[in-house]
């Protein structure tokens, strides 16, 4: 059963992430794995509130092909116009250091997100045990 | 809303964290620090993050900009106790934290801070002397 968790305010970000950090606990996850994940989903949840003007991430927990936690985020937002420059260190159109996006797919194993203009942005992260 | 309490020692502004923080508790917390330096003459502030579990982009931009805004109101941060997990992290989100200066643990924090105040004292009395 996946957990589903609304992303409409700040304290929202901190309940993926304390989700995000029980499900990884429970894994087995070690505690490099575990930060880094979590941190993953921080950027990842910011980034749904921020720019997404909110949203839901979903958490799953894998046990094939071997132990994972996938987390998807999801908005309605207004899109990404350049999903490739998105993802480049020090690309912001927020108030942040734009490490957001890039940073996050290098704390995850695998890493997908399709965006489409005025409907809004899909960020799938795996994590492997 | 809730507050992250800072205390003062000697010359220096002592914050420890505790809890998970969300954005606005740190950008308060940033604020609170900025006037609290002023009130008192803060010297030092020294930054106890041995109990967070993560530190993300926007609480790493929150350290860097304590430590920024401290050193125009000469005053230097040490942030300290840093758990090696986030660091690892810290540094493959390509958060280096520039302009923070760490230390391992609240006592070398804490003589990072004092050290320099002797320095400055010592400066102070051999220009009186001179």
């Amino acid at each position: 059963m996946p957990d589903k968790l609304p992303i409409r305010a700040g304290d929202d970000v901190v309940r993926v992430r304390q989700q995000v950090r029980a499900r990884a606990v429970e894994i087995g996850f070690s505690l490099v794995d575990q930060t880094k994940i979590i941190t993953a989903a921080s950027e990842l949840a910011r980034n749904t509130l921020d720019y997404g003007g909110g949203g839901e991430a979903t958490i799953d927990v894998l046990a094939v092909p071997k132990p994972g936690l996938r987390i998807t985020f999801e908005d309605q937002g207004p899109g990404i116009p350049d999903v490739d420059t998105a993802l480049k260190d020090g690309f912001t159109t927020g108030n942040g250091l734009g490490l957001g996006l890039g940073g996050a797919r290098r704390l995850v194993n695998d890493f997908a997100i399709t965006s489409k203009l005025g409907q809004g942005t899909q960020v799938i992260i795996t994590r492997w045990k | 809303m809730d507050r992250i309490p800072i205390l003062k020692i000697g010359d220096a502004l002592l914050v420890t964290i505790q809890v998970d923080m969300h954005d606005r508790l740190a950008t308060a917390l940033e604020e609170d620090l900025t006037s609290k330096i002023v009130a008192v003459g803060a010297r030092g502030v020294l930054i106890d993050i041995s109990a967070l579990e993560i530190v993300d982009s926007f609480m790493g931009r929150t350290l860097a900009n304590i430590a920024s805004v401290s050193r125009m109101l000469d005053a230097e941060t040490v942030v300290v106790g840093m758990r090696p997990a986030v660091a690892i992290t810290l540094v493959e989100l390509g958060l280096e934290l520039p302009g923070v200066k760490t230390a391992l643990n609240a006592e070398r924090g804490m003589a990072l801070i004092q050290h320099r105040t002797a320095d400055e004292s010592e400066q102070a009395e051999a220009d009186d002397d001179a």
